[in-house]
């Protein structure tokens, strides 16, 4: 076992732990934080894939937007205090099977996969990935439409946002 | 050096969660939070493969990045309605909103 | 034209008349009477063409006028039909041609002709009278028409029978009389008398008929042939007579003869098979005189004498002939004697002179035999003309005073009628003189005298003790009648109001009393005192021609000559001297109820035979076979039919296709819809959920059946 592969199993067990108590937390805001915890080890997963920009705007952007405005959201819907009556529907068995499922599923496939025991290539030496990353996203044989049209959906989104939750009174 | 099966597992492992919580959640808020798990286990599969696949095509990370951006757009427009169906109906547990029928 | 096709010829123009009066002139009365005269006229001149060349020609009887047409293909040869004029059959086509044309002038009298249409006259009843002027006068006939439309079917049915030369021909204008009979007798059939009668007539008849094809039939299977001419061979006779036939020991040709006879039987009105003629008389007068007078009861004794040969075969038949003759003419006399109606006495007196005719042919005295048919003919016709005449005249009286409850045809209401109505009674004195056998002047002497000699000379003593006695009782009641129509003073109201009719009725009669008179002049025996040998015995040659062998002339005996001369004027005598003074029918003393009600034979026949046949069909065949079990049977079909249908109704139709079926896939796809419908519970995790479920049930299925 590497030093790396080490960081790496308890890096993602936290991540899956905290996720689980995402989806089982009575407590709405103790769930909202338990997200901010998994997302926080998603970007330290990043960070061991040398993907650094996209660590650090997972940060930025989910922890430090989507994340609050989880937040806000269970604030702003909460009839009282106190979370009433369970968190879980009632068929929430079929679910858990359901995802068991998934999983089961997407592991056979992958088992099935021969490429699954590559291992990471060595990063060539002098290479900006965020410099590429960047050249990626603004050459015109790259991908500057998606840039351009997501950004259109960022305002759009935005518009909605605004409309739906605006308060007439 | 890691191989990459992990990092699919992992993936599968927090999609798989994410699901759960997505199904089985009663407040709507919670099944938003399902699907922020779902989603980031996605990006982690996509810089997955792009770390381990060709370094120079950048495909991986710009798909991660457009993600991120429909991720956050969807959450906010996602958690507007929460607000605006909570602010009529006075209430954000799923089983109530059942009007998607005949 | 040459003689033989005007012989075809002969029956056409009767018969022509029927199909035009029926289809065409109906509704108009002179036209229809003149269509059908016409016709009679026609038929009487071709006979009368026939008859004078037949008489022209030598040896007739070996040269006859035949011709004969292949009809019928029977395996190697034909069947043949042709007609025959022989000497029998011309002497017969003479009288036969005249008393028809007479009858037809007669009926347009008779029916009223010229008179207006009566005031409550019916089709189906005699007519009742018309108003003219305030007085009540006769009315004319309103089916005038169809009268002469039946005796115009009626006469081609005579004429055929008479040209005919085979027994099949001879039989079909046989029955073609019989149907025109019934048709007649039944002509006023609103009456309920009349239909009965017409229906007693054919059915008595019939019966005779049906033995006479049986006859016929068996004639045609023994010989292969039913021409005349064929079966009065040698051969053909010979094997006849020696054939047995196994019944009664007869030869097969004494049971043809014996067959044929039955017929003669029905149809000329002989004992047992006489109870029809009498009730005849509800028909029309002319009817009375033409059909059961004059032409259709001779033709049964036509039959007889043309089938001669074949009878004298067989001496067993020939003596069941002679007594059958001789008895129905003593038998039928003695009931004349008590009748009163004027038109029941002449039924009786044709019954009693038919047996006569038998009686003769039965002893094989064939010349007498014919000579008598002739001239009984004659005056039997004119005697049934002029009682229509004397009832006419009766009738004027009844219109006169207006009781219509008299009987016009009751003697004891007539009475000094020879005043009234002269040229009746002439006409009908000579007639019944005829009947009576009156010497020397009327033709009936002359035949009568034949057969009592025929029979004398024979040696049949009982048939001419019998036939005397006959002629003595036919003597008296011929008197009886003419004494109680004509002599003495009215005894009614209605008789004294009698006048005579119209030339269409009296000429007839003045033709036929010529007749009546002169005929009998043509067959005087040679061997006759004083007038034998003076004219001569023509009708003796002539129709003695017709059998192979020519019957040998009688020598003359005074006896018989004696006999019909002490019957005849005793008979006349006795008649007048009892009658002249009887008023009422009290005073008759001879109304013996066994006499007047006819030896009570209707009603042994009614008891023995009609009630039976009733029963046998009201309730045997109609009510328990025909209404119990054959409509029993039928009565099962219908509910068994509704007893199926109910069943597949209720258990097939209702339950299956109406409930499992119909309502059953509706109800089916109501109840999935309905369980169905949850699952849209409108919450979309729930939606999702599902989706997943199936998504992985399916995948999970593809991947282990196709990809695994």
């Amino acid at each position: 076992m590497t030093t790396e592969q080490i960081i790496f199993l308890i890096v993602a067990g936290a991540t899956l732990a905290a996720g689980l108590l995402v989806v089982t937390s009575r407590n709405l805001i103790h769930a909202a934080l338990w997200l901010v915890a998994t997302l926080f080890g998603v970007a330290i997963l990043y960070t061991l894939l040398n993907a650094g920009f996209i660590a650090v705007v997972q940060v930025v952007v989910y922890i430090g937007a989507i994340a609050i405005l989880f937040i806000f959201a269970v604030m702003l819907t909460r009839k009282d205090m106190r979370d009433s009556g369970p968190q879980h529907n009632k068929t929430w068995w079929l679910g858990a099977l359901v995802s068991l499922l998934t999983f089961g599923g997407l592991f056979a496939v992958l088992g099935q996969w021969s490429g699954l025991a590559k291992t990471g290539a060595e990063l060539p030496a002098g290479f900006d990935s965020v410099a590429a990353l960047g050249e990626a996203l603004t050459s015109a044989n790259g991908y500057v439409l998606p840039f351009e049209v997501a950004s259109v959906l960022l305002l759009a989104a935005m518009v909605g946002a605004v409309y739906l939750a605006f308060n007439k009174k | 050096m890691i191989p990459l099966s992990w990092y699919l597992l992992f993936s599968a492992a927090l999609f798989s969660i994410g699901l759960f919580g997505v199904l089985s959640r009663r407040n709507a808020v919670a099944i938003l939070l399902g699907v922020e798990l779902m989603l980031n286990a996605i990006n982690v599969n996509l810089v997955a493969f792009w770390r381990y696949g060709d370094i120079a095509v950048m495909a991986g990370q710009v798909f991660a990045i457009i993600v991120f951006a429909v991720a956050a757009a969807e959450v906010s427009v996602g958690l507007a309605l929460v607000i605006s169906v909570y602010r009529r109906r006075n209430t954000v547990i799923a089983e109530d909103l059942d009007l998607l029928k005949w | 034209m040459a003689t033989e096709n005007l012989i075809w010829l002969l029956p056409l123009p009767p018969l022509l008349a029927f199909f035009l009066i029926v289809l065409f002139t109906n509704k108009n009365k002179a036209l229809s009477h003149s269509v059908a005269i016409g016709a009679a006229f026609l038929s009487w001149l071709g006979s009368m063409i026939v008859f004078i060349r037949a008489v022209g020609v030598e040896h007739f009887g070996e040269h006859p006028f035949a011709s004969s047409i292949n009809w019928l293909p029977t395996g190697d040869n034909w069947f043949k039909l042709g007609v025959l004029i022989d000497p029998l059959s011309a002497a017969v086509l003479f009288f036969v041609a005249w008393t028809v044309l007479m009858i037809f002038l007669y009926s347009v009298g008779y029916h009223n002709f010229g008179q207006p249409a009566g005031d409550h006259d019916h089709k189906g009843l005699p007519p009742h009278g018309a108003t003219l002027h305030g007085h009540s006068v006769p009315s004319i006939e309103p089916m005038y028409s169809r009268f002469f439309a039946f005796i115009g079917l009626f006469a081609f049915g005579m004429y055929t029978l008479v040209v005919s030369d085979n027994l099949l021909t001879l039989y079909v204008g046989w029955e073609i009389m019989g149907l025109c009979s019934y048709l007649l007798i039944g002509f006023w059939f609103a009456k309920p008398s009349a239909r009965n009668a017409a229906i007693k007539a054919f059915m008595t008849t019939r019966l005779g008929d049906v033995f006479m094809l049986l006859g016929i039939a068996f004639l045609y299977s023994s010989t292969g042939t039913l021409t005349y001419r064929e079966i009065f061979t040698e051969s053909t006779l010979h094997a006849l007579a020696t054939i047995p036939s196994g019944v009664f020991g007869l030869s097969a040709a004494g049971l043809i003869a014996l067959f044929l006879f039955i017929g003669t039987v029905g149809k000329s009105a002989q004992f047992p098979l006489h109870v029809w003629l009498p009730d005849a008389m509800e028909g029309p007068t002319p009817v009375s005189a033409m059909i059961h007078a004059a032409t259709m009861v001779s033709a049964g004794v036509y039959a007889v004498i043309r089938m001669f040969p074949l009878y004298s075969l067989d001496a067993k038949t020939m003596t069941i002939v002679a007594f059958i003759g001789a008895f129905t003419a003593i038998f039928a006399a003695t009931i004349a004697v008590a009748q009163n109606d004027i038109k029941r006495v002449l039924a009786f007196s044709t019954i009693s002179q038919l047996g006569y005719m038998i009686a003769a042919i039965g002893m094989g005295a064939y010349i007498a035999a014919v000579f008598h048919l002739i001239t009984h003919a004659f005056f039997k016709a004119l005697l049934f003309l002029g009682s229509g005449s004397v009832i006419h005249g009766m009738e004027h009286g009844v219109y006169h005073t207006g009781n219509h409850h008299l009987d016009p045809q009751d003697m004891f209401n007539m009475g000094g009628l020879r005043k009234k109505m002269p040229i009746t009674f002439w006409t009908f004195l000579i007639g019944g003189f005829a009947l009576s056998g009156f010497p020397i002047i009327t033709a009936g002497f002359w035949s009568k005298d034949e057969i009592l000699a025929d029979a004398f000379a024979n040696g049949h003593m009982a048939i001419f003790i019998t036939l005397a006695l006959a002629a003595f009782l036919t003597a008296f009641y011929t008197m009886r009648q003419i004494t109680l129509t004509f002599l003495g003073e009215p005894r009614t109201e209605e008789a004294k109001h009698a006048h005579e009719t119209n030339w269409t009725m009296t000429t007839p009669l003045v033709i036929l009393s010529v007749f009546a008179i002169g005929y009998g002049w043509v067959g005087i025996p040679e061997h006759f005192p004083l007038l034998g040998g003076l004219i001569p015995n023509w009708f003796h040659e002539f129709v003695g021609g017709t059998l192979a062998e020519h019957p040998e002339t009688l020598p003359f005996n005074v006896v018989p000559l004696l006999t019909s001369l002490v019957v005849a004027l005793g008979g006349l005598g006795l008649g007048w001297y009892i009658y002249r003074d009887v008023k009422t029918a009290e005073q008759d003393k001879l109304q013996f109820a066994l006499l007047k009600n006819k030896y009570y034979f209707d009603e042994i026949y009614d008891y023995l035979f009609i009630q039976p046949s009733i029963w046998f069909s009201e309730v045997f065949v109609s009510k328990w076979m025909d209404k119990g079990v054959i409509d029993g049977i039928l009565h099962l079909f219908g509910p068994a039919t509704g007893g199926i249908g109910a069943s597949i109704r209720n258990y097939f139709d209702v339950p299956f296709i109406n409930q499992f079926l119909g309502d059953g896939s509706a109800n089916s796809v109501y109840w999935i819809g309905k369980n169905l419908r949850p699952i849209q519970t409108g919450r979309i995790q729930q939606y999702l959920l599902l989706s997943l479920v199936v998504f992985s049930v399916v995948g999970g299925l593809i991947y282990i059946l196709l990809l695994a």
